[in-house]
């Protein structure tokens, strides 16, 4: 492996596990808060119960993802010191923006959230919550805006003397089309997060014969919640994707293994090629005609740009070079986010039947789909994130820096080696421990529903459940 | 050619310097606390009690570091290339000491069997000690220069890095925060933590007073006489030297002043740096200027609107927060109880039937 390569994984690696627990956090945050303010509406204590529950998972889910985050951060500057350098004036101030106006948010008001039942009058609690979980949108409204500007750059220029990209209108860097798109896309997929977790969990509950009200009320809730979030998602995608033919049309143009341009281009739905980074045909490509000129140009006979063209045009422009990602990569990482966003909607859309039929919490075959689609978030998040910043390459930049331009010159494989090997296995351990703990709630459950004495509250019962509290 | 910086790079070098004081202020201790949990609290109740003077914040205090370095890559992004790539391995031990620390706050109290707890509290207090040490350590070199040429890429190993001038920067940051960790807990607690923590406070702080003044006269003797070093050099000195005279009079006190020096080494620091980022060992003409390592102007005024917006904000929230959770704990408030919404809960009763509630604490 070369050190560009061991750099790559480095960043793969880490980002990648760091975004397990990203969306995860987003969703749960947001759904605790729904919770907390049902219960603050109606008083219901079951959504109490809910809101206790609920905030277990996403108390797991947040530590981790909070402390591997700092490591994002730095890695910029640690690895990728010569990126650092050439794009700094621009890409740090999101960066900046992110720490003072949504990591300050979110950790402070989470402390005060955590520590401050009964010490906060209930109104003032619920808004902490609130704000916990606004910060978490908005932090990844500025991570975002910073990442599509690698993907999209505007409101720059370059400055000949310097050699680096300068900033020239912020207003255009945090609010051009590509990240107001991206966004949406991110935040729902991190909803369908949480809901699908939530929905899992109850599976998995329901199929223990372990189901109260919690349970009961939870998937109530979670079922429509993750449908919407779910096509929503796919229809900022699919959005996302027509701007994308215009912005990146490389990208696309993998993602289809469209290598010629053609005129009322097919969609493929599953194609192999030799196992090799450009194979030259493919075979078994199963298609739906003129499928992808709908997709892409919303017309029946649209031209969609080929893999060829664009690479000749690119090296046109940019000077000789290989201009293609991996193709394979593209195509199925592309397939895979889209699979499990539909496998996810006919989940919820079964779910939502059976409800209907009030059958939801004994149909087998229904909870045990639910344990599967718990998992189906991280493949959707994983897969889309890999598409888009694989399907960049050799970019890391678009048009402006080569990834192979911008590591630190100064960072050998040994460096880079124990740092990965130092994540791989610290990381693991957080892992394995937050995944133990998330089972260890999952299998204790939520809190029992009340039984006749405790509802009148009966002076000195002993609480059920003292550990449930959530702050350590 | 030498250029000053201008107006906004100096405010810049300035808010990051402040980034940093308040970051070693409020984490600093943390740290302390980290280090002293399994030390001063002999059983679950009072490591508990001991966890959650800094549970709610803690979090919020390392954003501080988060925000620092978001800053330095915003304002000055050669500073920030240039640094992070050249203290490679050391950031990666500070990095693993914030995520072990990270989470050992949460996963401790997850689980009611001792060798889990014993596992989480050797984990805080190693990576606290670690962490405050490696700090001082990075600042020392930050300050002292790494090997640099003309293109600005720091040619250092970690062994480069661990010079004496460095490890007794690292021994002050361990000793200071330790100190500064105890005089905490003794504001914050009561009966026998408190006691033990005013202990730590008399053993630890005359080796971190010793430490610190030798370390900062080390720092004004590395460099060309400044009358605007020795100054808050003198300063911190000094107003570390008044913590035990006003511990006797208010503990308040004592912390205030505690946290006045730590300001004032960074404050001794920054002004020894100034005008430089990273200055160099190889050659002076290498030092890479603050000027240099700049962003352009206009990326500093949009910065700077953000931050004149913004932090006056985030201040007035985190001091709330520290308002709302100024209450001292005792061992009652944990006794027997294993939450703190269990100590509510009882209180509430305790309040019903006509018990009165006074004893502040509880988290």
């Amino acid at each position: 492996m070369s050190i560009l390569d061991l750099a790559r994984s480095q960043f793969a690696i880490t980002t990648l596990f760091h975004f397990i627990f990203v969306p995860m956090s987003i969703g749960l945050a947001f759904i605790v808060a729904v919770c907390q303010t049902m219960h603050y509406r109606t008083g219901n204590e079951v959504y109490l119960r809910m809101t206790r529950f609920w905030a277990k998972f996403m108390l797991i889910s947040l530590a981790i993802g909070v402390v591997t985050g700092i490591v994002q951060e730095f890695q910029f500057g640690m690895n990728w010191s010569q990126y650092s350098r050439y794009v700094g004036d621009i890409f740090g101030a999101p960066l900046a923006m992110e720490g003072l106006l949504a990591f300050f948010l979110e950790s402070t008001f989470l402390g005060l959230w955590l520590f401050g039942w009964g010490r906060l009058s209930p109104k003032v609690h619920l808004v902490t919550i609130w704000l916990t979980s606004f910060g978490t949108v908005l932090s990844a409204y500025f991570i975002l805006a910073a990442n599509s500007w690698m993907q999209h750059p505007v409101g720059y220029v370059i400055n000949n003397h310097t050699h680096r990209a300068e900033l020239k209108n912020i207003f255009a860097v945090l609010f051009q089309p590509t990240v107001l798109l991206a966004f949406p896309h991110t935040i729902l997929a991190a909803m369908t997060q949480g809901g699908m977790l939530v929905i899992g969990v109850c599976g998995f509950l329901l199929l223990r014969k372990r189901g109260n009200q919690v349970v009961a009320r939870s998937l109530r809730l979670a079922l429509p919640f993750t449908l919407v979030m779910v096509v929503a998602t796919m229809v900022f995608g699919d959005t996302q994707a027509r701007l994308m033919y215009e912005q990146q049309p490389m990208k696309m143009a993998a993602a289809e293994a469209q290598y010629n341009t053609v005129n009322g281009a097919p969609f493929s739905i599953f194609a192999t090629g030799s196992f090799t980074r450009h194979p030259k045909s493919l075979s078994k490509d199963i298609t739906i005609p003129h499928g992808l000129s709908l997709l892409a140009t919303l017309s029946w006979g649209g031209q969609v740009k080929g893999i060829n063209q664009i690479n000749a045009k690119e090296q046109k422009k940019y000077g000789p070079g290989d201009y293609v990602p991996i193709v394979g990569v593209e195509y199925w990482t592309f397939r895979l986010m889209i699979g499990a966003g539909i496998v996810m909607s006919l989940i919820c859309l079964g779910g939502l039947l059976l409800l209907r039929r009030r059958k939801v919490e004994i149909n087998k075959w229904f909870l045990r789909a639910t344990l599967i689609g718990g998992f189906l978030p991280i493949l959707g998040n994983w897969t889309g994130w890999m598409f888009t910043e694989l399907g960049r390459q050799p970019w890391v930049v678009f048009g402006l820096l080569k990834t192979s331009q911008a590591n630190s010159p100064n960072v050998g494989s040994a460096d880079l080696v124990i740092t990965l090997a130092g994540y791989i296995l610290i990381y693991g351990v957080l892992i394995a421990t937050g995944g133990w703990l998330m089972l260890r709630e999952l299998r204790h459950g939520p809190e029992p529903d009340p039984s006749g004495e405790d509802a009148t509250g009966a002076p000195g019962a002993p609480a059920p459940r003292p550990e449930l509290a959530l702050a350590y | 050619m030498h250029t000053d910086p201008s107006f906004l790079q100096g405010l810049w070098f300035i808010l990051i310097g402040v980034l940093w004081a308040g970051y070693f202020v409020l984490e600093g201790f943390d740290f302390g606390v980290g280090m002293l949990v399994r030390a001063l609290g002999r059983d679950d109740a009072e490591k508990r009690m001991i966890i959650h003077t800094i549970g709610p914040v803690w979090d919020g205090n390392e954003v501080w570091l988060i925000v620092a370095g978001g800053a330095t890559f915003a304002a000055f992004p050669t500073w920030y290339a240039t640094a992070f790539s050249g203290f490679y391995l050391a950031l990666f031990l500070v990095l693993a000491s914030l995520i072990i620390r990270g989470v050992s706050f949460e996963f401790w109290g997850k689980v009611p069997s001792a060798r889990w707890r014993a596992t989480w509290e050797w984990a805080l207090a190693i990576s606290s000690g670690a962490a405050a040490l490696l700090f001082g350590v990075a600042w020392a070199n930050f300050v002292k220069g790494v090997p640099m040429g003309a293109d600005h890429i720091v040619h250092a190993s970690l062994l480069d890095l661990l010079h004496p001038y460095a490890l007794l920067g690292g021994v002050m940051t361990l000793s200071v925060f330790l100190t500064h960790g105890a005089l905490f807990l003794t504001l914050r607690t009561t009966g026998e933590v408190h006691d033990r923590a005013a202990a730590v406070v008399k053993r630890v702080y005359p080796i971190a007073l010793v430490v610190t003044a030798a370390f900062l006269i080390w720092t004004l003797a590395n460099q060309s006489f400044s009358v605007g070093v020795l100054i808050p050099v003198v300063l911190a000195a000094g107003v570390f030297a008044g913590v035990p005279v006003a511990a006797r009079k208010s503990g308040g006190l004592a912390f205030g002043l505690s946290a006045g020096a730590i300001v004032l080494v960074v404050v001794s620091l920054a002004a020894a740096l100034y005008p430089n980022a990273v200055p160099s060992t190889t050659s002076h003409a290498f030092d890479l200027s603050l000027v240099a390592a700049s962003s352009t102007h206009y990326t500093l005024v949009v910065m700077t609107v953000v931050a004149v917006i913004f932090i006056p904000i985030v201040l007035a929230y985190q001091a709330w927060t520290y308002w709302v959770f100024r209450h001292r704990l005792g061992r009652d408030d944990y006794e027997g109880a294993l939450t703190p919404v269990a100590v509510l809960e009882s209180r509430r009763k305790e309040k019903d039937s006509g018990v009165d509630p006074t004893i502040a604490g509880g988290a």
